[in-house]
């Protein structure tokens, strides 16, 4: 069954992209993260321009991060104002993002720049994730009760001025690390056009020692207010958002994150980080195989910006 | 040859002036419209030669050439290099107001029509085309094997926007045509120029333009005119709606 869609301007099989927001949603509720990195590239792969892509995928992770934020706000499995301190700097992050986006677009360099930054973020962090995750599962089958929380080994960061007490992360913690934290996943999202919580939650987890059981729900409130704001300026700014694509990957982004959140309690923490792990680490190899291996076509077209 | 000159003299004197052939075309619909459920249509145009009645019959017959020509745009084609062992965009061309959509239909190999001077003076094929480059601030045509122009049509004939076809029109009588212009489901938005060109023992006689307009409607139209001028409200209602989807979800699935 085909569908126009009216700002992405070609007919898409209406059931292909449902699935594909079943599926995206289903990892998305898994692990907690909005599952822009994974979105963006389908919607690219089935021929949607990448710019309408990443407009439209904002709205996406919009609504599955809002309707996974709600599970875990009835659950109390979320730390509000350890949410509030990390949009401060998610917002200013954000804006600054989109600055960038635009002047890098204007030089010709975004898709390279978008290229290198899913390569060398996803496979670092994918890389990261898996080694840690293994050491840890390592621990709990060698019969060690696994180190979550080490009041002795404090990093530098816990020595910052401006702390303060973050009580549902049972935290004592300086603002600063949460705000340049949240800078950097605004920043770094609106280049790549994904809501960052595959950065934050382990970000939040190694660096500022939130529990595991709190940092999914947090993520998802700043995953959901930045990819709104996402939405809105991409709408006003670009009008590339497509409003009729953005409805059908939320159907099936929804239900998808559903089901998903269901799996993903099944699992421990640290067999979720490991999958996580090797699911970024693969998005992130499939970059660097397209930056490495020469390209079938060594040329692409593309109509200048405006005349759209 | 001196003789063969003087002959194509005489020909030329006697069939420039006289524009014996008219053409006559008309097109089943002069508005494509695109509904939800567009997935490209063909607009058929028919026509015909009209000839005064002191035109004798021409021996070879006639030839028409239909060019379509969609809206134009500034066009950027990129080539990638290998810098540092990666693939990067290192060298573009920006052909400037390149047609977005381009077919050329005739009723038989364009080649055999008319020579290949003839054929350049008028446009008439896909190599022929004008495809102006800006190369540091001067603007102007390259050359037919220039890799970039080379690269450019290919991609637009993969895209299905470019597309030349040798059996594209067909004659019902010696004088009676018809077309079948493809418009694909990716085809631009806007007017689309048609320019039909008759050919006969290789000069070109007469030329008529016509044209078509590829236009959103309905819903299509609502959403892609809201998108563009209320930008702002737009961007509120997609975010709106994407809360509402979110907040739907998670009632409906409510375990408790």
């Amino acid at each position: 069954m085909q569908i126009y869609l009216p700002i992405a301007e070609l007919p898409v099989n209406v059931l292909l992209v449902l699935v594909m927001g079943l599926a995206v949603g289903f990892i998305s509720g898994m692990f907690g993260i909005g599952g822009g990195f994974l979105m963006t590239p389908l919607l690219i792969f089935i021929g949607i321009n990448p710019a309408v892509a990443v407009a439209s995928v904002a709205s996406h992770v919009a609504a599955s991060s809002f309707s996974g934020a709600l599970n875990y706000w009835r659950r109390r499995a979320l730390d509000v104002p350890l949410a509030l301190m990390l949009l401060t700097g998610g917002l200013i992050g954000t804006t600054a993002g989109v600055w960038l986006f635009t002047l890098l677009r204007r030089l010709g360099q975004l898709d390279l720049t978008i290229s290198l930054a899913y390569l060398i973020l996803l496979c670092s962090v994918g890389g990261m994730m898996m080694v840690e995750s293994v050491r840890a599962i390592m621990r709990a089958r060698g019969g060690r009760p696994a180190e979550v929380r080490r009041p002795g080994s404090h990093l530098w960061i816990h020595g910052l001025p401006l702390k303060m007490r973050f009580k549902v992360s049972k935290i004592y913690v300086s603002v600063i690390p949460i705000w340049v934290i949240g800078f950097i996943i605004g920043f770094i999202g609106a280049i790549m056009g994904i809501g960052g919580g595959f950065l934050l939650v382990p970000a939040l987890i190694y660096l500022i020692r939130v529990p595991t059981g709190v940092v999914i729900g947090t993520s998802m409130v700043l995953t959901l207010v930045t990819m709104t704001y996402a939405t809105i300026i991409h709408a006003a700014t670009n009008h590339l958002v497509d409003a009729l694509l953005a409805l059908i990957l939320m159907i099936g982004g929804v239900i998808g994150a559903q089901f998903g959140a269901r799996t993903g309690q099944r699992f421990s923490g640290e067999q979720l980080r490991l999958l996580l792990g090797l699911l970024v680490m693969m998005v992130g190899l499939r970059f660097a195989f397209d930056l490495v291996v020469q390209p079938h076509e060594l040329f692409t077209v593309r109509s200048v910006e405006g005349q759209r | 040859m001196t003789a063969r000159l003087l002959a194509v003299a005489i020909a030329v004197a006697l069939s420039a002036p006289a524009q014996a052939e008219r053409l006559i075309t008309t097109l089943s619909t002069s508005r494509v419209l695109i509904y939800s459920n567009f997935t490209g249509a063909d607009v058929v145009l028919f026509g015909s030669v009209e000839r005064d009645a002191q035109t004798v019959a021409r021996r070879g017959g006639y030839d028409i050439v239909v060019t379509v020509t969609g809206p134009r745009e500034d066009t950027l084609t990129f080539r990638k290099e290998r810098v540092f062992g990666i693939w990067v965009n290192a060298d573009s061309r920006t052909f400037v107001k390149a047609p977005s959509y381009l077919t050329v239909l005739s009723n038989r190999t364009i080649t055999d029509i008319a020579d290949i001077n003839t054929l350049r003076r008028t446009q008439t094929g896909l190599a022929r085309t004008l495809l102006p480059q800006e190369i540091s601030g001067d603007i102007a045509d390259s050359i037919r094997d220039d890799p970039f122009r080379q690269a450019f049509l290919r991609l637009k004939v993969e895209r299905n926007l470019y597309r030349e076809t040798q059996n594209g029109v067909t004659f019902l009588t010696p004088a009676l045509y018809r077309a079948a212009i493809p418009i694909p489901d990716n085809a631009p938005t806007g007017n689309y120029d048609v320019d039909v060109k008759l050919f006969a023992d290789g000069a070109l006689l007469a030329r008529t333009q016509t044209a078509l307009e590829v236009v959103k409607v309905g819903f299509e139209q609502v959403v892609a005119n809201a998108a563009r001028d209320y930008g702002l409200f737009y961007g509120l209602a997609t975010a709106l709606m994407a809360l509402l989807t979110g907040w739907l979800a998670s009632v409906v699935f409510r375990k408790d």
